[in-house]
């Protein structure tokens, strides 16, 4: 028996042994505990900064953030209580409000769910007051996104909630941050987003805040998004919105002697609070659906043939390569006729001079000019290049790169293109004849389009067309054509002319030397388009306008006229023609037969 | 009289010091388990550390209480004890208040008294009585059954409560029984049937796909091999007599243990109680469920590190990660704030205690001192190695107390009886002839 009491005594001792290695093992040993303990205790919260907000030139509010309320619960909280007087006051339905309160008790019953999204401010008011009768339900202040000018959707953009591609791409984002998805919001999405702050807290079993981490050693403060000056003109932008109300098409203005953008309109297009908040979504889906396709930011993403306004160019071209005087004339019996080969024109007095064939937008005149530039030189491939390195310079053909994503460079076909097209050498100055009037495979964008006039209006050079202007836009540069001032000269005197007493004479306004040049635009797919760029004063250039009306048929008919409008509205700010006006608003392309 | 002049100097000091260091200890951490900075006043009996200090005091009324009491009344009246403490036991089962399911508690006013805790230090006198008795030996089977009566009546009355971690406590006096000449078969015995059991539990839920949709289960697959290694044994040892006979009594007594498992484990044990275990051996990860206590206990005791975060600077108990952390689960507080050095060092001053009063049974002249010795250190030993296994993840989750250190009032004075019952029988060993 005298064994035994050593033999439970070491029993006792040993199993005291084995505990104090496996303490050894989990607290001093192995790491996993100490991490595990972190992650216990340690949240990050992070505060959100406030997004910039957005002004146009004249410092008028276009976007701000409107405070919202989530209102939260955490059921766990909650007690028996007045269910119908708390639900007319947020007007929930008695049946989404169990729905919602069961799957957030299935959620988490200690952890707040949030109960009803973006209150609205009043609904928040009338809760507020009573809400201590109801424990168990908080409000989360956030902020949303308001557009108080519904107006200029393209161009500001939206935002909305990054998603995991985002956050894999770009390692600052987080779950629950914001980000623009388009226009100035995405654009200046650096400067205007601000730096989220992160505050590290200790927190009890029950996620109750119980103090700073290190006392705040670590947390950082949110800083506030910058705010954003635009050179857009709201009114201007507003204006060239309502005329262009049920119409397809594009308005770009441009201040030339900056590159300034003054308004940058597409149609159809949307309000922009209706890609706010909790009904985003589902407003999203919508208008992607549409098949007047509202999203499309037509002024920088259509690139439509120019039609009979790029004569501008063709004639400033042959003026350059000395094949074109002011006294040249061709002859034009109804078209322009080589060969077998004919081109249509309309009818009018013949034989004309430079100024005139602008004055009434003569195809035969511009077909003899084209191809006495390209016939020049030696072999058809070569005079190409040098016209195409002429059209180039008016920014033609590639990115103005404007301060707005999205923007397509439109198309200006190439020698190879040709090349390949005809095969090498068998082409010349005829095959590719339709070039000279602006049609063939040219495409340019509403926003190239308001650049040429801005380059005829500043005789020869343009600014990079820019949006913003309070410095954070370090990329505007000055760009030249080559071409010589006096030929501008000449060709701003016939665009005079087309307005006083041209094709464009519906863009006329008494007093204001308006110069303009017309389009019509072959459209195969039914009425052709109707297009117009202007400048205005003449010697003073302080707005250039391109309006692009989708099967607008003549471009006197729609585009000249509201042309001549935001002119008028830009410089005067008064409309001195109230018919023409309501003629243009009421004018509905779209749905004919509606009105 | 001699012991009247001298029954401080005859205490066991030792004894007494580390009891007092371990009670001071456990109302430390008690105090770091609850503190806020709300309440700091030490002497705030709403607060858990305010009450315990209570408790402390009457602890050491009750103490000096026992020491004055003459030492031949725990001797006499061992049986009167062990029975009211058993009519105590029923009253409790019918008339108790109920507390999360279990009828353990008595309460008058604001005081509640668990009589499962007193039963224990009564059974223990009971037992030491009867084994101390004339012509009792422990080798005779009456012996082992009355001894046996005596130890499992209270166990099986809390189990009536139901209190499953209080009921296996009584499995301690095994210890007693062993020392008293308990044949070291039935341990050997009791540890293979354990270990075959834990090791049908691992392979239960394994299957063995045959031919012919034929699918033998865990259970079946370890009576087959065994199956095999006992013909195996019975060819290589069949010079030896009986061998066949033993090999086959062994297999059958082997294979009702292993068939029985999947009975108990769904019929007798409770589901809550199943899912422990199967998280202990690993069978099954919840971390939210069985698994959080046990995780979440681990998680703070490993954080303390080394030398601990410091005295009220723990994060996981404090902000209440730790489920019971003032009674079952003060251990983790210990291991949290002062470390592996803390801690170790508290195991170790428990290990010097079971040791210490082991020394003072067997210096005993008496049998039922000695007995009524090895009854205190078998059920302190086993409060310890359970509560303690089970915060380090080596033992399921059982709730006991964590002596001398865990918050109550009914546990502590209920060791603290059991303690200095043996340190007064002890202080008078010399006046037993």
């Amino acid at each position: 028996m005298n064994n035994r009491k050593y033999i439970i005594g070491f029993s006792m001792a040993f199993l005291g042994l084995i505990f104090i290695v496996r303490l050894f093992y989990i607290q001093v040993y192995t790491d996993k505990y100490k991490l595990d303990s972190r992650n216990n205790v340690l949240r990050y919260i992070t505060d959100y900064p406030a997004r910039g907000l957005v002004y146009d030139r004249k410092g008028r509010l276009l976007v701000y953030n409107q405070a919202a309320y989530d209102l939260m619960i955490i059921p766990k909280q909650t007690l028996p209580m007045d269910t119908d007087e708390f639900l007319n006051l947020i007007s929930l339905p008695k049946k989404d409000f169990i729905e919602r309160y069961n799957k957030a008790r299935k959620y988490s019953s200690r952890k707040p769910t949030v109960l009803v999204s973006d209150l609205s401010a009043e609904d928040y008011g009338k809760l507020q007051e009573v809400l201590f009768k109801f424990p168990g339900y908080y409000t989360q202040p956030k902020t949303l996104r308001k557009y108080p000018l519904k107006s200029a959707s393209h161009l500001l953009g939206y935002i909305s909630e990054v998603d995991q591609q985002i956050i894999d791409q770009q390692p600052y984002y987080k779950m629950g941050d914001h980000i623009g998805r388009s226009g100035i919001e995405k654009q200046y999405e650096e400067v205007i987003r601000g730096r989220r702050g992160r505050r590290i807290i200790l927190v009890d079993v029950f996620n109750r805040e119980k103090g700073k981490f290190e006392d705040g050693a670590y947390d950082t403060l949110a800083v506030s998004g910058k705010d954003i000056y635009l050179s857009i003109d709201a009114q201007l932008q507003q204006y060239g919105e309502q005329l262009m109300k049920n119409k397809k098409g594009a308005i770009v203005a441009i201040e030339p002697k900056t590159g300034e953008i003054l308004a940058i309109v597409s149609k159809p297009d949307y309000d922009p609070n209706m890609l706010v908040g909790r009904i985003r979504t589902k407003n999203f889906e919508r208008l992607k659906a549409d098949t007047l396709k509202p999203l499309f930011n037509r002024a920088l993403m259509a690139s439509y043939p120019p039609g009979s306004t790029f004569k501008l160019i063709n004639a400033l071209v042959g003026l350059q390569e000395k094949v074109l005087t002011p006294d040249t004339k061709y002859t034009c019996y109804s078209g322009y006729n080589s060969g077998r080969f004919h081109m249509g024109c309309h009818s009018h007095a013949s034989p004309i001079n430079l100024e005139f064939s602008i004055q009434t937008s003569c195809n035969s005149y511009y077909s003899n000019v084209f191809r006495s530039i390209i016939d020049k030189y030696p072999t058809a491939e070569q005079g190409f290049n040098v016209w195409k390195n002429y059209v180039n310079s008016f920014g033609l053909g590639s990115k103005l790169n404007i301060d707005l994503p999205g923007e397509l460079g439109g198309f200006v076909p190439s020698q190879s293109y040709y090349d390949r097209y005809y095969q090498k050498g068998k082409w010349g100055s005829l095959t590719v004849v339709s070039l000279a009037i602006g049609q063939g495979e040219l495409g340019i964008t509403p926003l190239q389009m308001a650049n040429i006039s801005a380059i005829i209006a500043n005789r020869g050079y343009y600014y990079t067309p820019h949006l913003e202007k309070s410095g954070f836009h370090q990329n505007i540069q000055k760009n030249e054509t080559g071409i010589d001032t006096a030929n501008f000269n000449l060709v701003v005197s016939a665009m005079e002319k087309v307005v006083e007493n041209g094709t464009g004479r519906a863009a006329r306004k008494e007093g204001i030397a308006i110069c303009g040049k017309t389009g019509t635009v072959e459209n195969p797919h039914g009425e052709d388009h109707s297009t117009f760029l202007a400048f205005a004063p003449k010697d003073d250039p302080k707005i250039a306008i391109s309006v692009y009306v989708e099967n607008g048929v003549w471009g006197a008919r729609w585009a000249a006229p509201i042309a001549g409008l935001m002119i008028e509205k830009y410089l005067r700010d008064s409309i001195s023609d109230p018919a023409l006006e309501e003629r243009m608003i009421n004018g509905n392309l779209i749905n004919p037969d509606e009105e | 009289m001699r012991n009247r002049h001298n029954i401080f100097q005859l205490l066991d000091w030792t004894t007494i010091l580390l009891y007092l260091l371990l009670v001071f200890i456990g109302w430390l951490n008690i105090y770091a388990a609850v503190y806020n900075e709300e309440h700091q006043s030490i002497l705030d009996i709403t607060q858990r550390y305010g009450k315990q200090l209570m408790w402390i005091g009457a602890a050491c009324v009750l103490a000096i209480g026992i020491l004055l009491i003459d030492f031949r009344f725990y001797s006499s009246f061992g049986y009167a004890l062990y029975i009211t403490m058993i009519f105590l036991l029923i009253a409790v089962a019918l008339f108790g208040t109920e507390v999360k399911g279990a009828r353990s508690w008595f309460t008058f006013g604001g005081m509640a008294i668990q009589p499962s805790e007193f039963a224990k230090f009564a059974t223990g006198l009971a037992l030491a009585k009867y084994l101390s008795s004339m012509n009792v030996k422990v080798k005779d089977l009456r012996t082992k059954l009355i001894s046996g009566v005596i130890i499992i009546l209270p166990a099986l009355l809390i189990l009536l409560q139901p209190d499953t971690g209080s009921t296996l406590v009584y499995a301690a006096f095994i210890i007693v029984l062993y020392r008293e000449g308990l044949s070291g078969k039935y341990f050997t015995v009791a540890m293979s049937v354990a270990v075959l059991f834990v090791f049908t539990l691992l392979v239960r839920n394994l299957e063995w796909n045959l031919p012919f949709d034929f699918t033998l289960s865990g259970g079946w697959i370890l009576v087959f091999i065994l199956a095999i290694a006992a013909v195996i044994i019975t060819i290589v040892f069949r010079k030896i007599k009986y061998v066949w006979q033993v090999v086959l009594v062994l297999f059958v007594l082997s294979s009702g243990v292993i068939m029985s498992v999947d009975y108990v484990f769904d019929n007798i044990l409770k589901p809550h109680q199943t899912k422990r275990i199967d998280v202990l051996l690993g069978l099954e990860e919840d971390l939210k469920g069985a698994g959080y206590n046990v995780n979440q206990s681990m998680i703070a005791i490993g954080s303390g590190g080394g030398f601990g975060k410091g005295y009220l600077q723990g994060t996981q108990t404090k902000f209440d990660f730790v489920p019971e952390q003032s009674t079952d689960f003060i251990f983790c507080t210990i291991g949290e704030e002062w470390g592996f050095m803390g801690s170790s060092i508290l195991i170790s001053l428990f290990i010097a205690l079971f040791v210490r009063l082991i020394m003072l049974a067997e210096r005993q002249r008496s049998s039922f001192s000695r007995i009524y010795g090895y009854g205190v250190v078998s059920i302190l030993f086993f409060h310890f190695a359970v509560n303690i296994g089970m915060t380090i993840g080596l033992a399921p989750v059982i709730g006991i107390p964590l002596p001398f250190i865990s918050y109550g009032g009914s546990s502590l004075w209920s060791f603290t009886i059991l303690l200095f019952i043996f340190i007064k029988l002890d202080s008078d060993r010399l006046n037993i002839l």
